[in-house]
Protein backbone atom coordinates (compact mmCIF):
# COMPACT_ATOMS: atom_id res chain seq x y z
CA UNK A 1 0.00 0.00 0.00
CA UNK A 2 2.43 2.39 1.09
CA UNK A 3 4.85 1.74 -2.63
CA UNK A 4 1.43 2.20 -3.79
CA UNK A 5 1.30 5.72 -2.32
CA UNK A 6 4.66 6.42 -2.99
CA UNK A 7 4.18 6.03 -6.85
CA UNK A 8 0.88 8.10 -7.46
CA UNK A 9 1.11 11.23 -8.79
CA UNK A 10 1.28 14.10 -6.66
CA UNK A 11 -2.02 15.85 -6.41
CA UNK A 12 -2.46 19.98 -6.69
CA UNK A 13 -3.53 19.91 -3.19
CA UNK A 14 -2.19 17.92 -0.39
CA UNK A 15 -5.17 16.36 1.35
CA UNK A 16 -3.24 14.19 3.75
CA UNK A 17 -3.82 15.50 6.87
CA UNK A 18 -6.16 17.37 9.32
CA UNK A 19 -8.72 19.96 7.60
CA UNK A 20 -7.83 23.67 8.21
CA UNK A 21 -10.79 26.20 10.09
CA UNK A 22 -11.22 29.45 10.42
CA UNK A 23 -12.70 30.95 13.89
CA UNK A 24 -14.27 33.92 14.17
CA UNK A 25 -16.20 33.44 17.58
CA UNK A 26 -18.41 30.81 17.96
CA UNK A 27 -18.69 30.79 14.17
CA UNK A 28 -16.23 28.08 12.36
CA UNK A 29 -16.20 27.16 9.02
CA UNK A 30 -13.61 24.79 7.02
CA UNK A 31 -11.64 26.87 4.52
CA UNK A 32 -12.55 24.30 2.14
CA UNK A 33 -16.32 25.63 2.50
CA UNK A 34 -15.76 28.94 2.74
CA UNK A 35 -13.44 28.77 -0.63
CA UNK A 36 -16.74 26.88 -2.07
CA UNK A 37 -19.16 29.81 -1.04
CA UNK A 38 -16.72 32.60 -1.88
CA UNK A 39 -16.77 31.08 -5.93
CA UNK A 40 -20.62 31.37 -5.39
CA UNK A 41 -20.96 34.54 -4.16
CA UNK A 42 -18.13 35.60 -7.01
CA UNK A 43 -19.98 34.04 -9.82
CA UNK A 44 -23.50 35.31 -8.94
CA UNK A 45 -21.74 38.95 -8.81
CA UNK A 46 -20.13 38.44 -12.59
CA UNK A 47 -23.46 36.50 -14.11
CA UNK A 48 -25.27 39.89 -13.05
CA UNK A 49 -22.68 41.85 -14.00
CA UNK A 50 -20.68 40.45 -17.37
CA UNK A 51 -22.41 41.26 -20.36
CA UNK A 52 -23.90 38.46 -22.50
CA UNK A 53 -23.13 37.25 -25.85
CA UNK A 54 -25.64 39.07 -28.50
CA UNK A 55 -27.26 36.38 -30.34
CA UNK A 56 -30.98 35.74 -31.67
CA UNK A 57 -33.18 37.77 -30.02
CA UNK A 58 -36.86 38.29 -30.00
CA UNK B 1 -74.31 -9.47 -49.52
CA UNK B 2 -74.47 -5.54 -49.08
CA UNK B 3 -73.01 -3.31 -51.57
CA UNK B 4 -69.42 -1.76 -51.04
CA UNK B 5 -69.46 1.99 -49.44
CA UNK B 6 -66.50 3.54 -50.68
CA UNK B 7 -64.68 4.18 -47.40
CA UNK B 8 -65.24 8.18 -46.06
CA UNK B 9 -61.96 9.83 -44.39
CA UNK B 10 -62.52 10.19 -41.01
CA UNK B 11 -63.08 13.50 -39.49
CA UNK B 12 -59.54 15.07 -37.76
CA UNK B 13 -59.56 13.89 -34.31
CA UNK B 14 -59.90 17.35 -32.76
CA UNK B 15 -63.21 17.84 -34.60
CA UNK B 16 -64.65 14.71 -32.75
CA UNK B 17 -66.92 15.78 -30.08
CA UNK B 18 -66.09 15.28 -26.57
CA UNK B 19 -66.85 11.63 -25.89
CA UNK B 20 -66.69 11.63 -22.06
CA UNK B 21 -63.37 9.74 -21.83
CA UNK B 22 -60.99 10.68 -19.13
CA UNK B 23 -58.21 10.11 -22.09
CA UNK B 24 -60.09 12.24 -24.29
CA UNK B 25 -60.38 14.75 -20.60
CA UNK B 26 -56.67 14.71 -20.30
CA UNK B 27 -55.42 15.32 -23.78
CA UNK B 28 -57.47 18.02 -23.84
CA UNK B 29 -56.47 19.94 -20.84
CA UNK B 30 -52.80 18.94 -21.56
CA UNK B 31 -53.12 20.32 -24.88
CA UNK B 32 -54.37 23.60 -23.41
CA UNK B 33 -51.97 23.92 -20.60
CA UNK B 34 -48.99 23.31 -22.68
CA UNK B 35 -49.26 23.67 -26.42
CA UNK B 36 -46.30 22.49 -28.73
CA UNK B 37 -45.20 26.28 -29.12
CA UNK B 38 -44.74 26.40 -25.30
CA UNK B 39 -43.20 22.98 -24.47
CA UNK B 40 -40.85 23.55 -27.54
CA UNK B 41 -39.96 27.01 -27.37
CA UNK B 42 -37.67 28.43 -30.76
CA UNK B 43 -37.57 32.21 -29.19
CA UNK B 44 -37.06 33.31 -25.79
CA UNK B 45 -37.79 36.99 -24.60
CA UNK B 46 -34.95 39.86 -25.06
CA UNK B 47 -34.46 39.41 -21.22
CA UNK B 48 -32.98 35.97 -20.65
CA UNK B 49 -30.00 37.04 -22.44
CA UNK B 50 -28.12 37.73 -19.52
CA UNK B 51 -25.88 35.18 -17.29
CA UNK B 52 -28.06 34.76 -14.66
CA UNK B 53 -30.64 33.26 -16.35
CA UNK B 54 -28.36 30.05 -17.75
CA UNK B 55 -28.05 28.62 -13.91
CA UNK B 56 -31.23 27.32 -14.35
CA UNK B 57 -30.06 24.92 -17.40
CA UNK B 58 -26.91 24.56 -15.82
CA UNK B 59 -27.93 22.80 -13.02
CA UNK B 60 -30.26 20.46 -15.30
CA UNK B 61 -26.94 19.58 -16.93
CA UNK B 62 -25.11 18.52 -13.69
CA UNK B 63 -28.02 16.72 -12.99
CA UNK B 64 -27.98 14.64 -16.16
CA UNK B 65 -24.22 13.84 -15.57
CA UNK B 66 -24.98 13.07 -12.09
CA UNK B 67 -27.90 10.49 -13.51
CA UNK B 68 -25.52 9.17 -15.95
CA UNK B 69 -22.53 8.64 -13.69
CA UNK B 70 -24.46 7.29 -10.90
CA UNK B 71 -26.54 4.74 -13.20
CA UNK B 72 -22.78 2.97 -14.39
CA UNK B 73 -21.71 3.19 -10.87
CA UNK B 74 -24.61 1.43 -9.69
CA UNK B 75 -24.82 -1.18 -13.28
CA UNK B 76 -20.57 -1.73 -12.15
CA UNK B 77 -20.54 -2.23 -8.44
CA UNK B 78 -18.10 -1.11 -5.66
CA UNK B 79 -15.74 -3.62 -5.99
CA UNK B 80 -14.91 -1.98 -9.61
CA UNK B 81 -15.46 1.63 -8.62
CA UNK B 82 -12.70 1.09 -5.74
CA UNK B 83 -10.22 -0.65 -7.74
CA UNK B 84 -10.03 0.00 -10.77
CA UNK B 85 -8.57 3.21 -12.79
CA UNK B 86 -12.07 4.14 -14.72
CA UNK B 87 -14.03 3.29 -11.73
CA UNK B 88 -11.99 5.74 -10.33
CA UNK B 89 -12.64 8.25 -12.82
CA UNK B 90 -16.23 7.73 -13.37
CA UNK B 91 -16.76 7.58 -8.96
CA UNK B 92 -14.89 11.19 -9.12
CA UNK B 93 -17.09 12.32 -12.29
CA UNK B 94 -20.09 11.35 -9.91
CA UNK B 95 -19.19 13.38 -6.53
CA UNK B 96 -18.12 16.24 -8.85
CA UNK B 97 -21.22 17.07 -10.97
CA UNK B 98 -22.90 16.40 -7.56
CA UNK B 99 -20.76 19.78 -6.72
CA UNK B 100 -21.21 21.77 -9.41
CA UNK B 101 -25.07 20.40 -9.52
CA UNK B 102 -24.93 22.01 -6.43
CA UNK B 103 -23.11 25.08 -6.85
CA UNK B 104 -25.33 25.84 -9.87
CA UNK B 105 -28.38 25.04 -8.38
CA UNK B 106 -27.57 27.60 -5.15
CA UNK B 107 -26.74 30.30 -7.41
CA UNK B 108 -29.69 29.48 -9.84
CA UNK B 109 -32.04 29.86 -6.26
CA UNK B 110 -30.17 32.99 -5.84
CA UNK B 111 -30.65 34.83 -9.03
CA UNK B 112 -34.72 33.68 -9.09
CA UNK B 113 -34.97 34.84 -5.35
CA UNK B 114 -33.84 38.21 -5.67
CA UNK B 115 -36.16 38.39 -9.07
CA UNK B 116 -39.02 37.13 -6.75
CA UNK B 117 -39.61 34.60 -9.02
CA UNK B 118 -42.88 33.85 -7.80
CA UNK B 119 -44.55 36.33 -9.45
CA UNK B 120 -47.19 36.17 -12.08
CA UNK B 121 -48.83 32.43 -11.08
CA UNK B 122 -45.17 30.79 -10.44
CA UNK B 123 -45.79 30.08 -7.05
CA UNK B 124 -45.97 26.31 -7.56
CA UNK B 125 -42.86 26.50 -9.57
CA UNK B 126 -40.50 27.76 -6.74
CA UNK B 127 -42.07 26.09 -4.52
CA UNK B 128 -41.44 22.70 -6.55
CA UNK B 129 -38.01 24.25 -7.18
CA UNK B 130 -37.27 24.57 -3.37
CA UNK B 131 -38.44 20.88 -2.45
CA UNK B 132 -36.86 19.85 -5.38
CA UNK B 133 -33.42 21.73 -3.44
CA UNK B 134 -34.46 19.60 -0.50
CA UNK B 135 -34.81 16.23 -1.97
CA UNK B 136 -31.44 16.73 -3.43
CA UNK B 137 -29.94 17.23 0.02
CA UNK B 138 -31.17 14.38 0.84
CA UNK B 139 -29.73 12.31 -1.99
CA UNK B 140 -26.41 14.16 -1.56
CA UNK B 141 -26.77 13.09 2.41
CA UNK B 142 -27.63 9.16 1.43
CA UNK B 143 -24.72 9.12 -1.49
CA UNK B 144 -21.95 10.73 0.80
CA UNK B 145 -23.01 7.58 3.68
CA UNK B 146 -22.76 4.95 0.61
CA UNK B 147 -19.55 5.58 -0.37
CA UNK B 148 -18.66 2.36 1.64
CA UNK B 149 -15.53 3.89 2.64
CA UNK B 150 -13.78 5.62 6.65
CA UNK B 151 -15.38 9.07 5.35
CA UNK B 152 -19.15 7.47 5.16
CA UNK B 153 -18.42 5.38 8.33
CA UNK B 154 -17.90 9.16 10.34
CA UNK B 155 -20.75 10.79 8.52
CA UNK B 156 -22.92 8.06 9.04
CA UNK B 157 -21.88 7.64 12.70
CA UNK B 158 -22.11 11.43 13.30
CA UNK B 159 -25.85 11.78 11.77
CA UNK B 160 -27.27 8.60 13.46
CA UNK B 161 -27.28 11.06 16.62
CA UNK B 162 -29.06 13.96 14.63
CA UNK B 163 -31.24 11.58 13.36
CA UNK B 164 -32.65 9.97 15.86
CA UNK B 165 -33.01 12.61 18.30
CA UNK B 166 -36.44 13.43 16.99
CA UNK B 167 -36.72 9.32 16.64
CA UNK B 168 -36.49 9.39 12.75
CA UNK B 169 -33.90 6.99 13.39
CA UNK B 170 -36.46 4.03 13.92
CA UNK B 171 -37.65 4.10 10.85
CA UNK B 172 -34.69 5.79 8.83
CA UNK B 173 -31.69 4.07 9.61
CA UNK B 174 -28.36 6.33 8.67
CA UNK B 175 -26.10 2.96 9.84
CA UNK B 176 -27.88 0.64 7.83
CA UNK B 177 -26.06 0.51 4.29
CA UNK B 178 -28.96 -1.58 2.92
CA UNK B 179 -31.58 0.77 3.05
CA UNK B 180 -29.46 3.84 2.52
CA UNK B 181 -28.07 2.46 -0.75
CA UNK B 182 -31.74 2.09 -2.02
CA UNK B 183 -32.89 5.31 -0.83
CA UNK B 184 -29.99 6.80 -2.83
CA UNK B 185 -30.26 4.49 -6.04
CA UNK B 186 -33.93 4.27 -6.41
CA UNK B 187 -36.35 6.36 -4.29
CA UNK B 188 -34.82 9.83 -3.92
CA UNK B 189 -33.70 9.96 -7.58
CA UNK B 190 -36.75 9.14 -8.78
CA UNK B 191 -38.71 11.77 -6.52
CA UNK B 192 -36.21 14.61 -7.46
CA UNK B 193 -36.61 13.68 -11.19
CA UNK B 194 -40.32 13.78 -11.35
CA UNK B 195 -40.03 17.01 -8.94
CA UNK B 196 -37.37 18.38 -11.50
CA UNK B 197 -39.67 17.12 -14.84
CA UNK B 198 -43.05 19.17 -13.09
CA UNK B 199 -40.75 21.91 -11.78
CA UNK B 200 -39.66 22.37 -15.99
CA UNK B 201 -43.22 21.97 -17.24
CA UNK B 202 -44.39 24.69 -15.01
CA UNK B 203 -41.63 27.10 -16.58
CA UNK B 204 -42.93 26.04 -20.17
CA UNK B 205 -46.78 26.71 -19.24
CA UNK B 206 -46.02 30.06 -17.08
CA UNK B 207 -42.60 31.23 -19.36
CA UNK B 208 -39.34 32.53 -17.72
CA UNK B 209 -39.92 34.56 -14.99
CA UNK B 210 -39.35 38.29 -16.30
CA UNK B 211 -37.27 40.91 -14.19
CA UNK B 212 -39.09 43.03 -12.27
CA UNK B 213 -40.55 46.22 -13.53
CA UNK B 214 -40.77 44.08 -17.17
CA UNK B 215 -43.48 42.42 -18.65
CA UNK B 216 -43.65 39.17 -19.97
CA UNK B 217 -42.93 40.47 -23.71
CA UNK B 218 -40.06 42.33 -22.36
CA UNK B 219 -41.53 45.90 -22.41
CA UNK B 220 -41.12 48.10 -18.98
CA UNK B 221 -44.22 47.85 -17.37
CA UNK B 222 -46.83 50.50 -18.20
CA UNK B 223 -46.18 52.97 -15.07
CA UNK B 224 -42.26 53.08 -15.71
CA UNK B 225 -42.56 54.01 -19.51
CA UNK B 226 -44.71 56.72 -18.17
CA UNK B 227 -41.94 57.28 -15.67
CA UNK B 228 -44.42 57.26 -12.91
CA UNK B 229 -44.48 55.12 -9.73
CA UNK B 230 -47.32 52.35 -9.17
Amino acid sequence: MIRIASTAPASVFDLNGPGHYLHWGFVQISVANAVVILSMIVVFVLAILLPFPQGRRQ
Amino acid sequence: MSARVPAQPLPAEHHLPASGSWTGWLRRRTEAALPPEKLMPERQPAYVSSWIYVFGVLTLAAFVVVLLSGAWLALAGPTWWHTSSVGHFVNSLHLWSVELFFFFMVIHLWGKFFLAAWRGRRALTWVLGAVAFLCSIATAFTGYLVQSNFDSQWIASEAKDGINSPGAGAFWNVLDMGQMLLWHVTLLPFGLGVLVVLHLLLVRMRGVVPPIGVDAEGFADAGQREGGAR
